[in-house]
């Protein structure tokens, strides 16, 4: 998925490749120096994780032969750029009895609203077991 | 009838908590319950239709979710057909390498997963944990709390811990509105200390989620998960649910570790009559499927229960080894406190102290227990030194460093300082110059002077509202003169940007690299191999603070001019009432006090006023062939006019001794050279001259101190290595004469 990146060989990428890492505004890395924050060149909310980051460390934990952390990886990078209120929503729909059949589909709608196709699977796949297991709310 | 034995010990703490015998219906039984269902996996068509006892239309949430995301169908088939104890002997085959046996285990049902681990025994479990941990070198994590929620003390205490070597620090809320002031108290304190120390605040998720979305704290280990759907449902939580909290925390760039652990199902009352064990494999399968790098389990805070039936602490370790084995980081527990007994705590540690695991401790409580609001707190402030001895002792990285108390209190008034500072930057509630003394040098949060605590909870809501986040956390330390705890806050905000801490087992050295299980995996495969403490980190693990020098206990020595002096060869006497007072080769010499700290002259002149007193006359010579006290005794006795002798080595060991006994055998030997005051020499000299002249005489009354031994034995061994040192083969015995007493201007 990623030409640029090696998994086997570039982790850590803040060390060994860090041309490859920049914060969510494009900012790189190296660029993250005391000097600019005094300059009030970098704020808070830069310096997190861009889906691209997520996305590499996935590769990396694939590479190393772990697919269930790759894939929670995946779901993260999905997630990087869904808002925390929507995050949160989607979190209390999944707790046992919250929410309809009806309304995990409309949450799994929203996820792919920002692209997370990925964890929108997820959620519809929970509002299945939880269908056969009487998790899911009394309409 | 009553034994007064049995009830001295029905008084001891251990009685204080209460065994158990097995009630499987209850959960109550460790491992290997008579309802754990056989293990099995049928497939049909690439889809699984049967495990572990149940067909697929019975799955519950935790199969269904293991079957969709955990388990590898790929090797499920050649895994599940090895029989259990294969697979157990390969799990501390040295040959067998943890690759293998990490890829074998993506194909193994709960139900195997736990009837192979408990097959083994607790150096089997042992050396499996050795060898199945993620990351190279183990780890330690610290617990920083106080009742008083201070944060001059907060910070103090993580920059202590951080300082120490512990890899991540934890904080928690007694309210939960502290909640961002405390995560940045612990911010800057671990950064002061040591950079590139994990931390977190283990509040409810929202409040956590926001902490982390401002770079407050980086890692997580909230996110429970059980091994029953019922105890799960109770929990108000799934898999699914569990599972998509982690990728979100993820998302923000928060490490994550789940926590699970035996006996939680039988504590909340759905254990459905399963083993402790094998219920903690099925939650491990879930963290596994869930995707988490990582678990802190080992009972954690249920551990009293499951030490209450037989095979708990096998079992502890062995949802450890399980946890390994699955690939996972490991937090082993220890945290929670196991015992009121320190024996059967130190021995329970032992499972995951000598193996080493990615965390030796879940939260060893850096301050002490009674400021611990985890309601932990298993081992303490007060229990730093023997942890660092018990490491010493095995040659064992337990993941905690000596300091020195000068460097402890330097950090910790640095962190309080930066602590103060920042809070003044942003506008926070003053800490005085009082909190920070009391911080750097207190014991608990009492000797803290009270804080405002509504201005605090109203300036931490103001906090978050604002929007205060690491780097600005940076901008004030840099503004206010911590340019070097500000350039480590800032390096956890880039961590947190390259999010390579996400991956398996990671840690921050002090350099700011990430090390965890994918650029340094633990490559354990028998002696000689995998993470060995030596080296300089041996180095510094053996050098504790109250370690000295064996040289400096031999202060005493060589003080002045000798007070005795050799005369010539001594013959046999013929003074029939005479009483020969053998010395040491190094007696008022070479060493001029006994252990017991008692002048030479003293105990010489007590021996022969003790000689005079029993009617006899007494004789001093000097023994030089030997040090030991028999043949020393032995040789004043052929040189005795009575046949008896009084002999004494320099460290005070007494015997009397006489000529037709063998040199190993004797009349009293008095070998509690500690205890004895000058009073006891005197009386063993009246003895000795009543067995010169042929008297009934009774045993010079002795007292026992049964740790005399384990306080004196080195200075013991100093003293008589000096004695040994004096000794000239085949010398003979000389004449010694006390000189007179000098008077020095100072005793005038």
């Amino acid at each position: 998925m990623d030409s640029e990146l090696d998994p086997q060989h570039d982790y850590p990428l803040g060390a060994r490749r860090p041309d490859l890492v920049t914060t969510p505004a494009g900012v790189a890395l190296s660029a993250l120096t005391l000097q600019a924050l005094r300059a009030g060149e970098i704020h808070g909310p830069d310096m997190r994780a861009t889906p691209e980051t997520l996305r590499r460390q996935a590769a990396v934990a694939r590479a190393a032969g772990r697919r269930q952390l790759a894939e929670n990886l995946e779901r993260a990078a999905e997630l990087a750029s869904v808002p925390e209120q929507l995050l949160l929503d989607v979190y209390t729909a999944l707790r046992p009895r919250r929410a309809t059949a009806e309304e995990l589909e409309a949450w799994a709608a929203r996820l792919e609203e920002h692209g997370a196709t990925k964890t929108a699977a997820f959620v519809r796949e929970a509002a299945a077991a939880y269908d056969e297991r009487g998790l899911l709310a009394n309409a | 009838m009553r034994s007064r034995r049995f009830a001295a010990r029905a008084r001891r703490e251990l009685q204080l908590e209460p065994l158990v015998s097995p009630l499987p219906d209850l959960g109550l039984v460790a491992s290997g319950g008579p309802s754990d269902p056989e293990p099995e996996l049928v497939v049909e068509d690439g889809v699984v239709v049967r495990m572990d006892g149940r067909a697929a239309e019975d799955f519950d949430v935790i199969d269904r979710f293991v079957v969709s995301h955990g388990l590898d169908l790929d090797v499920a088939t050649e895994a599940m057909t090895l029989g259990d104890r294969e697979l157990a002997r390969r799990l501390v085959d040295i040959n067998v390498p943890r690759a293998e046996l990490v890829r074998i285990a993506r194909g193994l049902t709960p139900a195997k997963l736990a009837r192979v681990v408990g097959l083994l025994d607790p150096v089997e479990l042992m050396l499996a944990l050795k060898k199945l941990r993620a990351r190279r070198a183990p780890g330690n994590q610290a617990h920083v709390t106080n009742l008083k929620e201070s944060p001059a003390l907060l910070a103090a205490d993580a920059a202590e811990a951080a300082r120490r070597g512990f890899a991540e620090i934890e904080t928690t809320v007694g309210v939960a509105r502290y909640a961002p002031l405390n995560a940045l108290a612990l911010l800057i304190g671990s950064q002061t200390g040591r950079p590139g120390v994990m931390t977190q605040c283990a509040v409810e998720e929202r409040r956590n989620l926001e902490l982390a979305i401002r770079g407050l704290v980086t890692y997580a280990e909230t996110l429970s998960v059980y091994g029953t759907e019922a105890v799960f449902v109770d929990g108000d939580d799934t898999p699914w649910s569990k599972a998509f909290l982690g990728a979100a925390y993820a998302s923000r760039g928060v490490k994550v570790r789940f926590t699970s652990g035996t006996g939680s199902e039988a504590l909340m009352g759905y254990a459905q009559g399963l083993s402790m064990l094998h219920l903690e494999a099925r939650c491990l399968a879930v963290v596994r499927a869930a995707g988490s790098q990582g678990v802190q389990n080992g009972s954690i805070s249920v551990v009293a229960l499951v030490l209450s039936v037989p095979g708990g602490s096998r079992a502890i370790l062995g949802e450890n080894v399980l946890a390994a084995w699955l690939d996972l980081e490991v937090a082993s527990g220890n945290d929670a406190i196991a015992s009121h007994s320190e024996i059967r705590k130190t021995a329970k540690l032992m499972g995951q102290f000598l193996p080493g695991t990615d965390f030796v401790t879940s939260g060893y409580s850096v301050m002490p227990r009674g400021d611990n609001t985890f309601g932990g707190g298993n081992f303490d402030a007060d229990d730093l030194d023997e942890w660092l001895t018990i490491q010493r002792d095995w040659q064992v990285d337990a993941g905690i460093e000596p300091v020195s108390e000068d460097e402890v209190l330097r950090v910790r008034e640095r962190a309080a300082r930066a602590v103060q500072a920042v809070f003044s930057e942003l506008g926070l509630p003053v800490i005085s110059d009082a909190e920070v003394t009391a911080a750097t040098a207190g014991y608990d949060s009492s000797d803290m002077p009270e804080r405002n605590r509504a201005a605090d909870v109203e300036a931490a809501d103001e906090l978050l509202a604002r929007g205060v986040s690491g780097p600005d956390v940076a901008l004030a330390l840099d503004r206010r003169g911590f340019p070097e705890v500000a350039e480590a806050v800032l390096a956890m905000q880039r961590q947190r940007v390259s999010a390579d801490y996400l991956q398996t087992a990671a840690v921050i050295d002090r350099d700011g690299l990430v090390r965890s299980a994918v650029n340094d995996p633990n490559v354990y495969s028998g002696p000689g191999t995998g993470y060995r403490l030596d080296g300089e980190r041996w180095e510094l693990l053996q050098t504790l603070p109250h370690v000295v020098d064996p040289a400096s206990l031999l202060g005493f020595e060589e003080g002045g001019p000798p007070f005795a002096l050799d005369g010539g060869v001594a013959e046999r006497g013929d003074d029939p009432t005479e009483v020969v007072v053998a010395v040491g080769p190094a007696f008022a010499d070479g060493i001029r006090e006994t252990i017991g700290e008692l002048d030479h002259r003293e105990v010489l002149e007590a021996i022969s006023t003790g000689i005079r007193e029993g009617g006899g006359s007494p004789r001093l010579v000097r023994v030089r062939r030997v040090a030991d006290v028999a043949f020393i005794g032995h040789e004043g006795a052929r040189l005795s006019g009575s046949g008896v002798a009084l002999g004494i080595q320099s460290k005070g060991t007494a015997v009397i001794h006489r000529v037709d006994l063998q040199p190993l055998d004797n009349l009293e030997l008095f070998g509690m050279a500690p205890l004895y005051s000058l009073e006891s020499y005197r009386a063993m000299g009246r003895n000795a001259a009543g067995y010169a002249l042929g008297r009934r005489v009774g045993p010079v009354p002795t007292e026992l101190d049964n740790f005399a031994r384990a306080k004196l034995i080195v200075r013991t061994t100093l003293l008589h290595a000096r004695e040994t040192r004096a000794v000239v083969p085949d010398a003979s015995p000389v004449e010694l004469e006390l000189t007179a007493v000098e008077t020095t201007p100072a005793q005038i």
